[in-house]
């Protein structure tokens, strides 16, 4: 068997032999090119990753683990992370959607901890096709339909439409748990004598080398692809977390992986090098589905809903009578060693024999050649735009009837977000909040990106990706805590791909550094192209606050008649990149907003106080659409009038539609003006105007809407 | 004997079929105006050791009373296959 | 108040009906296992919980139906016993016909979750004993098989009967098509047996019993079910 029908590079293949000091078998070669794919390995983005500071007081576990978890007081820890599901979506939406969700919840499962809340970041192309329609469907059913049932509330997230998704949709999904720091599980905890135990589904031929497939662009015929998508079965899931949890209680549990890409192999070889230890797999010994299954197959299927646990051998029969109890497959198939050796032996036969912290850290890192894209030198000046009066009207109700705008509950009231009781803020918000009843607090939750920037000004569109994440969280109040992302990117294998994915990171992690937000996890998805297109640079943020109360939360949507609206930050925003720019150019250019440490700090020191003063009624970060799009999302959703009265030099685009930047309007309850005023003096603040009793929304000088209007060209 | 039963369920006439009733929309607005109606149904497929068939089909019509069949709002029929 | 909440392969609302039960009215509640023969001594109420029994395949509710434990809640309700089903509960009660009806596929085909209006029909029942005749309560509701649907002979008995005890309605409490979120046969959002003592309803009461998540109005049920077992109140 050649090297190369396996996806490995020829370098890659010398080092298997120097590793190993002999030519692998065939086996072994099928479960390298699986493991040593870019999905599994991180070979291209390695070195990008190390720029990322996963270190800060409230980290609990870095990057590493199956999920990153931070300290939220009184024992009590979050446990979370954003996982891609790209491909199996693009092939089949439904299942690749479910099977995301169903991934990342395992993810969580795995460190201990009780999934309590997911959130998607969705992209989608933009021109309504037949084809963009059916993905956008199949996908929203397929978070609904596997979420729903395991019961956990799917309570935020985020949707992009942008045409260079078109044929590639992107699913990222994330979850958070809720785990005591005395009981999480770590994969470095096996010994020598304990038995490797396989609990849940039966193992059949599903996803077979799907991470491989993860790791190179889609070809033009899809369905040749779809044997390869696993299906996955949300019953099964949700018996599987009563079962591990049940088991945990019991404190059985030694040590624990969810399989997820590249299966067996990698959850045991995982646990093996982590612990410092060897592990012996006994193929026969797995309950399959599919009739003569090869024992590589075994090694490497992607059937879904399957964890590895490790225990004492004496206490399988309570293990076992607990599986039963959850109607779950359980089969003890293996034993962890002291050899270091990750071995599968099939009837008696040694059939693989690695060294197990080769498996999954032996491969290289490719330093892909990089080189500044040529389009950056061309795009940097940005054509003048003027505001002609008669055309603000048509302009603002094409933004706000724009899909990256418009109301997105067609989409979460598929998705239960209120099981669990405990979601405070659900989904249609800035933010998400969630109640821990293990400790009374709050997690306030948010995802974002800045794709359009990234691709203008990697750098500062990697900072703001970050930032837009970031900006609500303080406004509402909450101390961020870590952050997990979703590196979305083409194929690193062309030199300007590879560098705007080193300066997108590169301003990410900047960021993030300098706000103080650790990295804890995260996941990249590369490849991310289809013929003749590829996407966006796409860095998902999701991030992690702590509100100690309620009482410390600034809601969004939330006006009084009687406040008076502030616009705070610098007054212009940009135009690069923008929604405005994009209706009306239905091209980009220009330099977006340029990443500034010490305002994005003053602004963070600022909301935090605002919110502490509840000196406001309401906050909104200015996101896409602008100052206006923030303003008229306030009135819907407070179902509120205003009377907005700017100067005639504030009538610009840059004023009413730029985007990005530390901008905010505050609804500022009318006694408490002064408080307000001095928070944010030598900031940028200008009176916008108040909140009105009639239900219009008018802009002195522009033009005025009637609530209805707005609302119902938001929603339709 | 094994018998291979294969069981039809279908919703009674009357009850609001949704799904039909999407489908239906989705053929029409694809220009297959000669579609009068569409209703969705279930097949089931049972594999019974039995002594003959008419014991099988018995068995199969119990399960579909005790389980199979809720028969306030679907009906169904029963086809049988002898296998060896 | 002793109350038990029966836990089916995939419920996934049992944790948060004996959080809202134990918080909002202090009763006593434990959970019990699907495959036990008996209820605990002395239980006073019996919840089943929403979520995805057998992962609603074949029918909703329809495997559950045919659990161990169903023979002792028949036995308890045709004793008297009060018998609550929300949401997946009520599928179940409807396949176990303790309950008239079927729920099907909500109009849209799709999962709907969404906070709703419902209006008390019946307040002599012990679920809605403390609320007012029209009350509008706000409860979520979360289903993909919502749609209530009865042929129209037994429809116009359970009408005669004064079965219907909550409807989908607007905020105002009128009723009408728009207020009907899933499609159900005159905007039936819960049904009581003959007895009085086994009620069904799609929306979660536990959703909303606490102020903090955004509505209280679910919390009257279980104070209504309280204030009845003081009142010592029989059916």
């Amino acid at each position: 068997m050649n090297y190369k029908a396996v996806g490995l590079r020829e370098e890659e293949y010398q080092a298997i032999k120097e590793l190993l000091g002999r030519e692998p078998n065939e086996s072994e070669l099928r479960i390298l090119g699986v493991m040593w794919s870019e999905h599994c390995s991180y070979k291209s983005t390695r070195p990008l990753l190390k720029m990322f500071n996963s270190e800060g007081k409230y980290v609990i576990q870095g990057p590493g683990e199956n999920a990153g978890i931070v300290d939220i007081g009184d024992g009590w820890a979050a446990a979370f992370k954003v996982e891609s599901h790209n491909h199996p979506s693009a092939v089949e939406p439904y299942q690749g959607a479910a099977t995301g969700v169903g991934g990342i919840i395992r993810d969580i499962l795995a460190v201990g901890a009780w999934p309590t809340a997911c959130l998607d970041g969705l992209f989608f192309g933009k021109t309504p096709r037949n084809s963009t329609l059916s993905l956008m469907d199949g996908i929203v059913s397929g978070i609904g339909g596997y979420g729903n049932a395991v019961g956990v509330p799917t309570v935020g997230g985020k949707t992009f439409f942008d045409d260079s998704y078109e044929g590639n949709p992107l699913v990222n999904a994330m979850c958070v748990g809720i785990v005591s720091q005395e009981k999480i599980i770590t994969s470095k905890t096996a010994k020598a004598g304990q038995l490797a135990v396989l609990i849940g589904s039966r193992t059949g031929r599903d996803g077979i080398a799907g991470a491989a497939f993860a790791s190179a662009e889609l070809a033009e015929d899809t369905k040749s692809s779809k044997p390869q998508v696993q299906i996955g079965d949300p019953f099964v899931e949700k018996l599987l977390i009563e079962c591990c949890h049940e088991l945990l209680r019991e404190k059985l549990i030694a040590s624990m992986q969810d399989m997820g890409a590249a299966g067996i192999t990698s959850s045991a070889s995982e646990i093996a090098a982590k612990s410092g230890t060897g592990i012996y797999i006994y193929a026969d010994k797995v309950p399959t589905r599919d009739e003569n299954m090869t024992p590589w197959e075994i090694a490497l299927s992607e059937s879904q809903e399957r964890m590895l646990v490790i225990i004492e051998p004496e206490n399988y029969e309570r293990v076992e009578k607990c599986a039963q109890k959850w109607l779950l497959e359980c089969a003890p198939i293996g034993e962890v060693t002291d050899d270091g050796r990750f071995k599968i032996i099939n009837n008696g036969k040694t059939v693989v024999d690695l060294p197990a912290e080769m498996v999954g850290g032996g491969c290289p890192e490719i330093h892909w050649p990089s080189q500044k894209p040529a389009y950056l030198e061309s795009i940097e000046t940005e054509r003048a735009y003027t505001l002609p009066q008669d055309a603000f009207r048509d302009i603002c109700l094409s933004i706000i009837s724009d899909p990256n705008v418009k109301d997105k509950s067609w989409i979460y009231e598929q998705y239960d977000h209120t099981v669990q009781i405990n979601t405070v803020v659900g989904p249609g918000n800035p933010v998400s909040v969630i109640r821990v009843k293990e400790n009374n607090k709050f997690l306030a939750l948010t995802m974002d990106c800045a794709p359009w920037s990234c691709w203008l000004d990697p750098y500062n569109g990697g900072a703001e990706s970050f930032l837009k994440a970031a900006r609500p969280l303080w406004a509402c109040g909450a101390e961020i805590l870590g952050m997990t992302d979703c590196l979305n990117y083409p194929s690193p294998e062309s030199p300007e791909n590879y560098w705007i994915l080193t300066e997108t990171v590169r301003g990410l992690a900047q960021t993030a550094k300098d706000m103080d937000c650790p990295v804890v996890s995260g996941n990249v998805s590369l490849y991310n192209e289809s013929p003749g297109k590829k996407i966006l640079p796409s860095p998902l943020v999701g991030l992690v606050g702590l509100l100690e109360t309620m009482e410390e939360f600034l809601p969004s949507g939330e006006l009084e008649e009687g406040d008076v609206l502030f616009l705070v930050g610098p007054k212009k925003g940009f135009l690069a990149g923008s929604l405005f720019q994009r209706l009306l150019d239905k091209s980009i250019q220009g330099k977006p907003a340029q990443y500034t440490p010490t305002a994005e700090i003053s602004f963070k020191e600022r909301a935090l106080r605002t919110a502490k003063d509840k000196c406001c009624s309401s906050v909104r970060v200015i996101g896409s659409g602008g100052l206006v799009t923030a303003i008229a999302k306030e009135c819907v959703f407070a179902q509120k009038g205003a009377s907005i009265n700017l100067k005639s030099e504030h009538l610009v685009p840059e004023v009413l539609f730029g985007e990005g930047g530390p901008r905010a309007i505050y609804s500022v309850k009318p006694d408490k003006i002064a408080i307000f005023e001095h928070i944010w003096q030598d900031f940028g603040l200008l009176k916008i105007g108040t909140v009105q009793k009639e239900k219009t929304l008018e802009f002195l000088g522009l033009s005025s809407f009637s609530l209805l209007e707005i609302t119902s060209c938001w929603r339709r | 004997m094994l018998y291979h039963i294969k069981v039809l369920v279908f919703l009674k006439d009357g009850v609001l079929d949704t799904q039909g009733k999407a489908v239906l929309g989705s053929l029409h607005r694809m220009n297959y105006t000669d579609l009068k109606d569409i209703r969705i149904g279930k097949y089931l497929q049972l594999w019974v050791e039995a002594s003959d068939e008419d014991t099988a089909r018995n068995r199969v019509k119990a399960m579909c009373s005790d389980l199979l069949v809720n028969n306030l709002i679907e009906d169904y029929t029963i086809e049988v296959d002898e296998l060896s | 108040m002793k109350a038990c909440v029966v836990v089916f392969p995939g419920s996934n609302c049992d944790r948060d009906v004996i959080h809202s039960l134990s918080t909002r009215v202090k009763a006593n509640v434990s959970a019990l296992w699907y495959e036990e023969h008996k209820l605990p001594q002395d239980t006073d109420l019996v919840v089943l919980p929403g979520g995805f029994s057998y992962g609603d395949y074949l029918r909703c509710g329809a495997m559950a139906a045919t659990a161990p434990i169903l023979n002792a809640i028949k036995g308890y309700a045709e004793g008297g016993g009060l018998v609550l089903g929300i949401c997946n509960g009520f599928q179940i009660l409807t396949e176990a016909r303790l309950l008239p009806g079927a729920l099907l596929a909500n109009k849209n085909l799709k999962f709907i979750c969404r906070q709703c209006a419902v209006r008390a029909e019946r307040t002599d029942t012990p679920f809605t004993s403390n609320l007012q005749t029209g009350q509008v309560l706000k409860m979520p509701i979360a289903h993909h098989e919502g749609l209530y649907f009865l042929p129209p002979n037994d429809l116009k008995q359970i009408l005669a009967n004064k079965q219907v005890v909550f409807r989908y309605c607007n905020n105002d409490g009128t009723i009408d098509d728009k207020s009907n979120p899933n499609g159900s046969v005159d905007n039936i959002a819960g049904v009581i047996n003959k007895g009085g003592n086994v009620l069904g309803l799609m929306p979660h009461p536990e959703r909303a019993s606490e102020k903090i998540l955004g509505s209280e109005d679910g919390g009257l049920i279980w104070d209504s079910i309280a204030s009845w077992l003081k009142k010592g109140g029989r059916c």
